[in-house]
């Protein structure tokens, strides 16, 4: 993007919202704003896990093994909305050429794939003593094992070609056309007979669950939110200043960083 | 063929091929997403003849029965339109429970007779605590807490 000064309308003036769109800009923005994040993230999941293990009340048909869906939920519903977020700013990065969209859509990539690994694996831990199983072969739970092999895919892609710009954009294709494949996770309970049962949740009707279990998954899930924006803000940054290492604001940057 | 073009090339064909791959698996699943036949469509003869495959329903209330043996159990799955039995040999998961959700896999004999080698316990999306699942059945009894409605739905959208 052009850069501030550039512009007629200087961004003091008027506010732009390409302003923080050129990682110079964005740089120190994003580190102003990681520890608020990462502040918000530790007390909501600790508030969380406090509800969900000490406040809410056992289930009448699980028992406690029920309690690993305070993470189990949280940990699903980002690794799909990372997912999508991640193919909005590879489609930006696609269309407008822009370096800092692009350079968000690799820091989200790991991330994501962390929160589908964990969705995947409490899952495992909870389909154990209630189906009797670790895993079985239906809709909901392959189609979540696409979503991280789309993940290490982008993450793989991304790092066999050598050129940025080149891996910018063979991995914004394939992050645009695997988000065909988080519909199809979220509507899987329902479109086909799944061992997996259907959402407790939903933008259509009250929850089926005790309120205090909404609560308590509903501080984690937003913990998670916020634990994400902070480690993908963070990731963003190293990779903003790898690759603009021989820009002058870098160059400007390292050496305040040193004399600090 | 400037580079810029041979690149978009590249990309578009790549898109093709991915497109084309999910759309092979989504049509090779097609069968084999549908995870269970419910008891209806197995009567219906929908179920495959001669190999391996899920049912899945309610077991039945008073259908369960241990066999002096001590690890062979016979019990009715049903969809509250249609009933089929069920013999399994080896141990049950903790949730199996009459009136609640199984998933059984194995073969149909010919005497209409299911010899189930997994038996899987499906539970609903309803968490409540004891108290409040306690009142519900006082207020409703002998009512199944899974609601058949829900199985229902999924065994007709399975039809599609």
């Amino acid at each position: 993007m052009q850069s501030p000064a550039g512009r007629p309308d200087s961004p003091r003036t008027r506010f732009s919202w390409t302003y923080f769109a050129s990682p110079a800009t964005f740089y120190p923005l994003a580190g102003k704003m990681i520890p608020w994040f990462a502040a918000a993230a530790a007390l909501l999941c600790a508030a969380g896990i406090y509800v969900g293990l000490l406040v809410a009340p056992t289930d009448a048909t699980q028992g406690d093994s029920y309690r690993i869906i305070f993470i189990h939920v949280g940990a699903a519903w980002m690794s799909m909305f990372l997912y999508v977020v991640m193919a909005f700013w590879s489609a930006v990065g696609l269309a407008w050429n822009t370096r800092l969209a692009s350079m968000m859509a690799s820091a989200l990539a790991p991330t994501g794939a962390l929160f589908t690994f964990l969705a995947l694996w409490t899952g495992a831990l909870w389909g154990k003593p209630t189906w009797g199983t670790w895993w079985v072969w239906d809709a909901r739970l392959t189609s979540e094992l696409i979503l991280l092999f789309l993940y290490i895919g982008f993450m793989a892609l991304q790092a066999a070609i050598d050129d940025p710009r080149r891996a910018d954009r063979a991995g914004a294709v394939l992050a645009i056309v695997g988000v065909i494949n988080v519909p199809i996770i979220y509507f899987s309970v329902q479109w086909w007979n799944t061992l997996h049962q259907g959402s407790s949740i939903s933008m259509t009707r009250a929850p089926s669950m005790a309120t205090t279990m909404v609560v308590g998954m509903l501080l984690v899930a937003l913990g998670f939110w916020m634990y994400s924006i902070a480690a993908v803000l963070s990731r963003a940054r190293s990779i903003m200043l790898e690759r603009e290492r021989r820009t002058d604001w870098v160059t400007s940057e390292v050496k305040k960083q040193a004399a600090a | 063929m400037k580079p810029r073009h041979k690149k978009f090339a590249a990309i578009a064909a790549g898109v093709a091929g991915l497109g084309l791959a999910v759309g092979l698996v989504l049509t090779a699943f097609q069968q084999n997403l549908v995870f269970f036949f419910s008891p209806s469509q197995v009567a219906a003869k929908e179920a495959p003849v001669g190999r391996s495959f899920r049912i899945g329903g309610l077991v039945e209330s008073g259908s369960v029965k241990r066999e002096p043996d001590g690890v062979t159990v016979h019990f009715v799955v049903t969809d509250t339109a249609h009933r089929l039995p069920v013999e399994f040999r080896g141990p049950l998961p903790d949730l199996f429970k009459e009136g609640k959700g199984v998933v059984a896999q194995g073969k149909l004999t010919e005497s209409g007779l299911f010899m189930a080698t997994e038996v899987l316990a499906k539970h609903d999306e309803n968490y409540m605590p004891p108290e409040a699942a306690e009142a519900l059945k006082n207020a409703k009894p002998k009512q199944p807490q899974q609601s058949t409605a829900t199985l229902a739905a999924s065994g007709k959208e399975t039809g599609r």
